[in-house]
């Protein structure tokens, strides 16, 4: 079949399965666009207000599905937008494919319009980069850019494809990639080191769980669960492990790290054993690493041979796909309960209860409405089984504190790149790649406003997404870091905001602002059962602080109540 | 952990960009190249990267892990100095009259092995391979005789325990 170079792109994202794309169009990529029209049966393509917003989308897609998000994007400007999204989706091992337009073979290197080199400024933040010159690459570099993406612990990566190549013919064929001679995205299995790693958690008095985002890349829920029960052994996740196991999972202990639960920071330090799964010990998990789990044997199972010791020293390093590992592993753990080792978890969540949580979920004193009770009411009407997509700051340390959740892939935030103006954008990507689930996105007054442009694709796609913006008037967790270690010094956080509901409105998207308490129950029920996006402004508390917290460079058990 | 000198050996395809992508590893953590060579290795299409750092053994781990970790890589290995047998090259561009007026200069070329490649009537090229300090003193000793040109390669090394990489390599053909 003797078809474009721009066809066979839109041939190529069929074959891998895709039928959702988002995208701006642009001088270099308008071949592609032109085809896209063609096939808008088979493949639909949504419009972003920005390239950024269509790298979020796609990040917000992978994440709520599991499948490769797909975002598209003219070269020059349109391209250098995509790389906030690009990096945010490395450090959080995302699966993404971005195809990026390029000027003519003929004119690389003559610094022509909208040229640049995207390939040398996304190599440092891609899993693998490409740049195809002749049309006949097309069909094996998607396919290798698809299979790397979603293979091993997955990642970016960006096709940048010159305009020549789109508009030059070729005998088109296409076929999988199914390996490449110098990746090997899955270390095989060494049942040895499983046995060794069994012995020392069988043998363990204080055995702690700590897990991540491997456990949802790697399908494992099922399979973790399974080991935690049967182990009775206390389990505590990183923010983007969060849901993988339900919130309410009896040996579910909280958060680990810098805003995470009391107990779970402090028994870092108590523990014999951590037993750590699909995570990277990322310094906001572990804090000092000179005095991190010190105590502890630590075992690592992991899929990236690059991330042992190389934060903490492991006493096992299990190599490998986590759902394999795990069935391997179960058989040969002892079905036991901890209990009292159990109970100085609770203990310590009485403790943070008492402190913190109460006041957050129940403010005294004529404080204003709290971004926890906030969220303590989403959960009241989502009951759980809503997909919270959160931004970057304070109301992102109140969500993934305080949302519940009863199912995995539900959960998503910026976690190692920390990009405010993330989560609109991927709710985005969310709610359609999971339509039939309740996306809230919950969004603070400063991040917003880096995205706000998407409220325009929210309208044109009348993609029923929730927005909750959580609005305290400040860069909130900037100016909490103000008040504690720079003498209240409140340099540039203070917000002067529009009106986001009128805002809202001009996008014709059904809004209300709470200011008041008593307002808050009926307006996320009204929120809730809207069948179309809705928009909630919430006017909360301006300097409320996020607690626990371990300041920047301190030790787990250094974590503050206050 | 103090900083030592590791040579770095990278198999890897041979592909556009991929030096961009391992010197970026470098970039990154701050870690300056004392020396890098790339050429082709026995197998057809397969580039040999060698590469020269002064860090801790704790970096040079993780360095190798993250390089080894790019697609297009098929091994990364680290070898301290007393691991490898290595040396470079050194070419010496001398004007052609100091080798008929000045009788020294001969001794010099004798006695430390190296070779002439090439002599014109203006100038001729001596060749030296060796360890760093071997090229550093044959330079001393030209240099009052005046030196127009100079240029030491980057060093090559093999490992003495034998890599892997060439059983690998194989299953590959």
């Amino acid at each position: 079949m003797r078809i474009s170079g721009a066809e066979a792109v839109i041939r190529c994202l069929l074959e891998e399965g895709v039928d959702l794309v988002y995208g701006y169009p642009g001088g270099a990529i308008m071949p592609v666009y032109d085809e896209l029209y063609k096939f808008q049966d088979q493949l639909h393509h949504v419009l972003v207000r920005h390239e950024q917003g269509a790298t979020h989308a796609a990040q917000g897609y992978a994440r709520a599905t599991g499948k490769v998000g797909v975002a598209i994007a003219t070269s020059g400007p349109g391209a250098t937008n995509l790389v906030t999204g690009i990096a945010d989706a490395q450090i959080d091992s995302t699966p993404m494919v971005c195809i990026t337009g390029q000027v003519g073979r003929h004119l690389l290197g003559s610094d022509a319009f909208q040229e640049t080199d995207i390939i040398g400024i996304s190599t440092p933040v891609t899993k693998w980069n490409f740049q195809i010159t002749e049309a006949s690459q097309i069909p094996e570099i998607i396919a290798k850019a698809f299979y790397i993406a979603r293979s091993g612990r997955p990642g970016p990566v960006l096709i940048d494809i010159t305009k020549n190549a789109q508009f030059d013919e070729f005998d088109y064929s296409y076929e999988k990639c199914t390996g490449i001679r110098s990746y090997v995205p899955v270390p095989k299995l060494k049942l040895d080191k499983v046995a060794e790693a069994a012995a020392l958690i069988n043998s363990a008095k204080k055995p702690f769980i700590v897990f991540g985002q491997g456990i949802i890349l790697g399908q494992a829920e099922a399979e973790f669960k399974a080991l935690v029960e049967k182990s009775g052994i206390p389990a505590a996740w990183t923010i983007l492990g969060l849901s993988a196991l339900p919130t309410d999972h009896p040996l579910n202990v909280g958060m680990l790290g810098m805003h995470g639960n009391y107990g779970p920071n402090l028994l870092t330090n108590e523990c014999d054993v951590l037993i750590a799964f699909g995570m990277r010990f990322d310094d906001r998990v572990t804090g000092k690493l000179a005095t991190y789990a010190k105590q502890a044997k630590v075992i690592h199972f992991e899929i990236d041979p690059a991330e042992i010791d190389k934060n903490v020293k492991t006493e096992i390093a299990v190599l490998g796909d986590v759902k394999e590992s795990l069935a391997a592993l179960l058989p040969l753990i002892d079905a036991k309960s901890h209990d009292l080792w159990h109970n100085e978890f609770k203990a310590l969540q009485e403790v943070e209860y008492n402190t913190v949580i109460k006041e957050e979920l129940n403010p005294t004193n004529g404080k204003g409405i709290s971004m926890g009770e906030t969220i303590e009411m989403i959960n009241k009407h989502s009951k759980g089984d809503a997909i919270i997509v959160s931004d970057v700051g304070q109301h992102q340390m109140f969500a993934c504190r305080y949302a519940k959740f009863n199912s995995t892939k539900s959960n998503i935030t910026s976690g190692g790149l920390g990009t405010m103006g993330f989560a609109l954008p991927a709710a985005i990507g969310a709610k359609m790649g999971k339509p039939e689930r309740e996306v809230v996105a919950i969004i603070g007054d400063g991040g917003f406003q880096m995205t706000i442009q998407e409220l325009g694709t929210i309208f044109q796609t009348q993609v029923p997404v929730k927005i909750v913006i959580l609005n305290n008037e400040f860069l909130g967790m900037v100016r909490q870091w103000q008040e504690l270690f720079f003498d209240n010094r409140y340099a540039s956080t203070k917000m002067i905001n529009p009106n986001f509901v009128a805002i809202a409105e001009g996008y014709h998207i059904k809004s209300k602002k709470v200011t008041q308490r008593e307002d808050l129950d009926e307006a996320v029920a009204e929120m809730l059962a809207s069948k179309d996006s809705y928009f909630l402004e919430v006017m909360v508390e301006k300097e409320n602080n996020v607690f626990p917290m371990i300041p920047t460079g301190a030790c787990v058990s250094e974590i503050r109540l206050s | 952990m103090e900083d030592k000198t590791f040579t770095i050996s990278v198999y890897s395809e041979n592909n556009v960009g991929l030096l961009n992508r391992i010197s970026g590893i470098f970039l990154k953590r701050h870690i300056n190249i004392l020396s890098l060579n790339v050429s082709e290795s026995e197998i057809e299409n397969v580039s040999r990267f060698i590469i020269v750092v002064n860090t801790t053994e704790k970096w040079v781990q993780n360095i190798v892990g993250q390089i080894e970790k790019q697609i297009e890589v098929i091994k990364a290995f680290y070898h301290t100095d007393e691991e490898t047998i290595y040396l470079e090259n050194a070419l010496f561009k001398i004007n052609s009259s100091l080798l008929f007026d000045e009788k020294q200069i001969q001794n010099i070329i004798k006695e430390s092995q190296s070779t002439i490649v090439t002599v014109s009537r203006d100038f001729f090229v001596i060749s030296k391979s060796g360890r760093r300090s071997e090229i550093e003193e044959l330079y001393a000793k030209f240099k009052p005789y005046g030196i127009m040109q100079f240029v030491r390669s980057g060093r090559i090394s093999v490992s003495k325990e034998k890599m892997e990489i060439s059983t690998l390599l194989e299953t590959f053909k």
